[in-house]
């Protein structure tokens, strides 16, 4: 700082602390923010395909309503990833980073998976379903509360444990598909009960999402209940916000991390279940498919609302399946559709910084001048 | 047949060095970068893209720019995913965890798709696959008088120079953050980013480096197995969850890179071991796959009972910083 | 004239609706003492905030030796040799002294650990420090950490020291010492500016005093032609005459007995020893002392937050007549045998409040349980809050407002109304004025004293001692975690109290 010419900054940035942003404005700056991330989309496939930016919209827009089959696609889609972003939000609220939904649900759906196998033609049919959804919803809360556990008694980090429980479990899941598998030693479990469809979920009016979706919707109304009007939900909130506060009003925050994991998991182990025995018929290590790391984005871009959260997942869906669409149309690698996802994702992340804080510019000083 | 072990296991141990080293770099500003696993795609696909196109337009193929080209790639790619990352955490303070998984999936997605579609972009369809193999030839070269040193050099001295690398830039890092001023600094603002700002640590240029560096180290790994591990052959998710395990040997090494080393070579031979113990199932090898997971789940449980003030994670891991918040 | 070492002119800063400092000048000289004397939330340490580089200043310059200089970072503040020894200590835990001293320092010659030990015991020895560069910081007390800061700043060879309350966790013994050495800087020519609001600190050590009062720039006044009136009054605007309506207290029980309560804090240290003392109804009990002298652990032992070593709380319950002990007890347990304990505590967004929630749903925190349905009961609390709202004056758009967009004043408001509307037999309220402007703080005079009205037993921790003497009925003073005595607040003198404030940490100090 030698020189004694006065240099200022130009701007600084200042947090929105007292006065918010009007609401309008904040889901104006998230809109500019997927417009802006979509004319980069558009550049992108242009420099790598040569192709007309606006023929891909099409292209996007087609790979998702142009068919009965694709629109039924993209809601069975929606409500999965849904499912399990709804399943991470009260951990999330609460400030608990639980990225282990795959694992998650990958033991909710080995559960439903290994009653469909073991008990398909031992037992009636509605008492197999009892024992699906019991097992799936136990198996996705054991693998939940037990890095709660340990981060209420012992505040062990609980992002990095669900994250290695994530990978046990799809070890576990391996281990199975050999034990199981069908044919013998493929390592691979072939439709269960093919031809006498025991365990399977219903097929409401012939269509075989039906059911699913209609379950997740009434898990979103019953989750946005839950956080909003209840008194558990309530109380996470403020632990989230919190824990002294939790602590000097008398909230057991032990008590209320357990008991919210052990939901978060449960819903988890819904969604397995319904992955299982809903549409897939089958478990294996993809069963989860990377929800449980989308579902976080999900939720997370929802403002941990589950009404927003249908828009996010709606919107994350629509560009996966598009993308999907656009790289068989031109015959690309259908990876193609995680680059466009993920720099949507980027751009909506970033928006959020200019929703939080502003950016001021330094007035000038006419006194520096004498 | 123990030798031939050790040496697989190292090799594997590897990438997983690579990423930890980088990773830990990164945690020691206080970022928490989960899109490693997408990072070290990048770098292998990046590399994997500047090695073939050097391959398919040369006709004197030359050895010294057949390393070089691929590594600058490489290193371009992920320093790009590690800007990336580090603009929306630092600057725009988003959420790490969230970025960071965008990250890994536009990292992996990255991969795959170049992977897939690199020949078709690149108009040449007489080209059946991707194989590097004259490149992979030159990054493979061992040194000359290792096979002359027995079971020694078969050990130690049997590997390509990049693996060498991969155990100096460890040794480095953990010299750097014990042994260098500069090292202090990067600790100090992962553990008490306000502490290091009144002290006059540019708190942003660190967070910017650390990221940076900590990617294009973690990118080497990618580098290393597509090159050298897999012969120079690209195949979609074959790298498969190893980004992650990277991210498990953190935590096994608490956050030493010296140690990584160690933890490297023993989550290696933990990926193989099932190939050495004799009438393993299948379905017995998925379970000892387990075990690198499952060890780290213990290491970080009883780093957390423990207590022990030396080996936690840095304070702020996770956290952005944002001087005026009151 | 000589060129002032730093000068500040019209300097101007706020924080969104905020103005923390406006057109604040300053001029300070080499070899010169300034203090900056205002009460709490009137912009002190702001403003020196903005000379370290933490914040930006909205308008205004600095200049330093004359020359105009633009401070963005701390970086560039040590660069002109501005140290700052901040009130909250800027301190790495997991590291040692020494790590801690030479970070954002720079060597040509390399790091070397080793030798700046060796400078760092140096300087120890020249001022009569007793430090061990090695040891971590989380193993230290609070007066051994400062010593590190001020070492810190001495190490790196400021030439501008800025001190924010440095006295508030010192014994007297210590605070001498730091003003000798302050004193041995000031011969060094080096210019030294010190927040405060202790005025004898401010008449015995400076040369000038600048005074701020909510932020804005009063004046400055050299130390040798002022007196402890006129600082006052420029401090606080006017003669400081509280005017608090105290009344007799009246139908006097023992509500809360506290037998021989000892506590230790996190880290295993003893925060309080041999407490014994009662909280009587329809009386204010006062409790003075130093900072952190474990008044904050003191209520939080009684609310059921903190663990207790040994010792008896016994409450006596007007309704059953029964005498329940408290300790080990959680706040729920302590609220299910019955007993109507409320409590503001010192920190009010990070404790007593959530600032993300709206009011409603803060009135909610005390109540929320109540009903066997698992939903929540908004009416009732929206009831409340409105009534607050309009009862106690706050200004916020809504009742649906978030607390963390209030101001100050109004955000304690929020939570002394709802603690109070629980209708308490015990009150306890940690700093309950402190930021606040004076008409909220004598709305919060005027609600305590009329809980002690209704015969409730209010115990109040507080920190200016006008407002202790007329306010309280009784004055308990603590000193290091003991009672070093209980007075009659009508009749004893602000000196007297002083004097207690100090008192056992003078016995217990050996070795200094």
């Amino acid at each position: 700082m030698a020189d004694n010419k006065v240099r200022e900054p130009l701007f600084h940035i200042v947090k929105r602390s007292k006065v918010a942003l009007p609401f309008w404005k904040a889901w104006l700056i998230r809109i500019i923010a997927v417009l802006a991330a979509l004319v980069f989309c558009g550049i992108i496939t242009k420099i790598l395909t040569g192709l007309n930016p606006l023929e891909v919209y099409k292209t996007m827009f087609e790979g998702v309503f142009k068919s009965e089959r694709k629109m039924w696609k993209f809601a069975q889609e929606t409500a999965m990833l849904l499912c399990v972003a709804l399943a991470v939000t009260p951990a999330f609220k609460m400030k608990f980073w639980n990225i282990g939904a795959e694992g998650q649900v990958l033991m909710g759906g080995l559960a439903t998976a290994a009653c469909m196998l073991l008990f398909a033609e031992k037992m009636p049919t509605w008492l197999l379903f009892v024992l699906m959804v019991a097992t799936s919803v136990i198996a996705g809360a054991v693998w939940a509360v037990i890095p709660a556990v340990f981060k209420a008694f012992w505040n062990t980090n609980e992002t990095l444990f669900t994250l290695m429980m994530n990978y046990i479990a799809i070890q576990l899941v391996s281990y199975f598909s050999y034990i199981w598998s069908n044919p013998k030693g493929s390592g691979k479990i072939n439709t269960i009960n093919m031809s006498t469809e025991i365990g399977w979920l219903p097929e409401l009016w012939g269509n075989k999402y039906i059911f699913n979706i209609l379950i997740v919707l009434t898990l979103t109304v019953l989750m946005f209940v839950y956080l909003r009007y209840s008194k558990h939900g309530y109380e996470l909130t403020v632990v989230g916000e919190s824990e002294n506060t939790a602590k000097y009003i008398g909230i057991n925050v032990k008590k209320v991390i357990i008991r919210t994991l052990l939901l978060s998991g449960a819903i988890c182990g819904i969604a397995g279940l319904l992955l299982v025995a809903g549409t897939d018929h089958t478990v294996s290590r993809d069963t989860a498919a990377g929800r449980g790391f989308t579902a976080i984005i999900v939720s997370w871009m929802g403002k941990f609302n589950p009404a927003y959260m249908i828009l996010t997942a709606l919107l994350l869906v629509f560009f996966d399946q598009g993308a999907t669409q656009v790289s068989s149309f031109l015959h690309l690698n259908n990876s193609f559709s995680e680059i466009i996802s993920g720099i949507i994702i980027f751009f909506i992340i970033g928006s959020e910084f200019f929703i939080n804080y502003s950016i001021k510019f330094r007035e000038k000083t006419k006194e520096a001048a004498k | 047949m123990i030798i031939a072990f050790i040496q697989r296991a190292v090799m594997l141990g590897i990438p997983l060095l690579f990423g930890s080293t980088g990773e830990i770099i990164t945690e020691k500003s206080g970022h928490l970068n989960l899109g490693t696993a997408g990072v070290m795609y990048v770098g292998g696909i990046c590399g994997v893209i500047g090695s073939f196109l050097y391959e398919t337009n040369t006709a004197a193929f030359n050895p010294a720019l057949a390393v070089i080209i691929p590594l600058l790639s490489s290193i371009l790619g992920s320093a790009v995913c590690g800007l990336i990352y580090s603009f929306l955490t630092v600057t725009l303070r988003a959420n790490q965890n969230v970025t960071g998984l965008a990250l890994t999936t536009f990292g992996v997605g990255f991969g795959n798709f170049f992977g897939g579609s690199l020949i078709k972009l690149s108009g040449n369809t007489e080209i059946p696959s991707i194989a590097l193999s004259a490149t992979s030839k030159v990054f493979k070269t061992t040194l000359p008088f290792a096979s002359k040193l027995g079971v020694i050099g078969d050990i130690f001295f049997s590997y390509s120079a990049l693996a060498y690398v991969a155990i100096i830039i460890a040794f480095i890092a953990s010299w750097y953050f014990k042994r260098t001023r500069s090292g202090l600094h990067l600790r100090s603002i992962g553990e008490n980013p306000a502490t290091a700002d009144a002290a006059g640590i540019n708190v942003t240029a660190y967070k910017y480096g650390a990221t940076v560096i900590g990617s294009v180290i973690a990118g080497l790994g990618g580098l290393y197995y597509v090159m050298d591990y897999a012969n120079g052959v690209w195949s979609n998710d074959g790298f498969g969850d190893r980004g992650w395990l990277a991210i498990a040997l953190v935590i096994f090494a608490v956050w030493r890179p010296n140690l990584s080393i160690i933890g490297s070579i023993v989550f290696g031979g933990l990926l193989i071991i099932h190939n050495y113990i004799p009438n393993t199932t299948f379905s017995g090898m998925e379970l000892i796959k387990m075990t690198p997971y499952a060890v780290t789940i213990l290491v970080l449980i009883f780093v957390s009972m423990r207590r022990k003030r030396e080996n936690q994670p840095p304070a702020s891991l996770g956290l952005s910083y944002f001087r005026e918040d009151r | 004239m000589a060129v002032p070492a730093i000068e500040l002119r019209n300097i101007t800063k706020t924080f969104g609706d905020i103005v923390a400092n406006k057109d604040v000048c300053l001029t300070v000289n080499r070899g010169e003492i300034l203090s900056i004397l205002g009460e709490n939330g009137s912009g002190k340490t702001t403003l020196m905030n903005m000379i370290s580089g933490i914040y930006f200043p909205d308008h205004g310059q600095i200049f330093i030796d004359g020359k105009e200089v633009v401070i963005r970072s701390p970086k560039d503040a040590y660069d002109y040799k501005i140290g700052m020894i901040h009130q909250h200590f800027k301190l790495v835990d997991v590291f040692s002294v020494a790590e801690n001293i030479v970070l954002g320092t720079e060597d040509e010659k390399g790091y070397n650990l080793k030798k700046s030990v060796g400078q760092i015991k140096a300087i120890c020895d020249k001022y009569g420090f007793e430090l061990d560069p090695e040891k971590k910081i989380y193993q230290m007390s609070v007066s051994e950490k400062q010593t590190v800061e001020i070492v810190k700043v001495l190490y790196k060879g400021a030439d501008i020291l800025i001190l924010d309350e440095p006295t508030a966790v010192l014994t007297p013994q210590e605070t001498e010492k730091l003003f000798n050495v302050l004193r041995e800087m000031k011969k060094d020519g080096k210019s030294i500016i010190i927040i405060t609001h202790k005025l004898h600190e401010v008449l015995s050590l400076s040369d000038k005093v600048a005074v701020l009062r909510k932020g804005e720039y009063i004046g400055t006044v050299n130390t040798a032609e002022t007196n402890e009136a006129q600082l006052t009054e420029m401090m606080v605007g006017k003669k400081v005459s509280l005017d608090i309506d105290r009344s007799d207290p009246v139908n006097c029980e023992d509500r809360l007995v506290v037998e021989d309560l000892e506590c230790m804090n996190r880290e295993g240290i003893k925060v309080l020893s041999n407490i014994s003392f009662t909280a009587k109804s329809g009386e204010i009990l006062g409790i003075a002392g130093i900072a952190g002298s474990g008044q904050k652990e003191l209520l939080e032992a009684i609310a059921g937050l903190q663990k207790v070593n040994s010792g008896r709380i016994i409450y006596n319950n007007p309704k059953t007549g029964q005498a329940d002990n408290l300790r080990d007890k959680t706040p729920m347990q302590i609220r299910d045998l019955g007993v109507r304990l409320s409590f503001v505590p010192e920190d009010r967004l990070g404790m007593g409040l959530v600032g993300n929630m709206d009011i409603v749903d803060n009135m909610m925190l005390r109540s929320y349980r109540r009903g066997k349905t698992l939903f929540l009961e908004r009416k009732k609390p929206r009831e409340l809050a409105l009534r607050i709202i309009k009862d106690l004056e706050v200004v916020t758009p809504s009742a649906s407002t978030q607390v963390r967009r209030l101001s100050g004043g109004n955000v304690q408001k929020v939570l002394v109304g709802r603690e109070i509307a629980s209708s308490p037999t015990v009150l306890m309220a940690a700093y309950p004025v402190r930021g606040l402007d004076i008409n909220s703080s004598y709305l919060i005079y005027n609600l305590l004293n009329e809980q002690k009205e209704k015969g409730v037993a209010v115990i109040f921790v507080g920190e200016d001692l006008d407002v202790l003497l007329e306010l309280c009925d009784r004055i308990m003073v603590i000193s290091s975690g003991r009672i070093s005595g209980i007075t009659d607040a009508r009749t004893v003198t602000k000196e007297e109290i002083g004097i207690l404030m100090t008192k056992n940490t003078k016995e217990g100090e050996t070795d200094g």
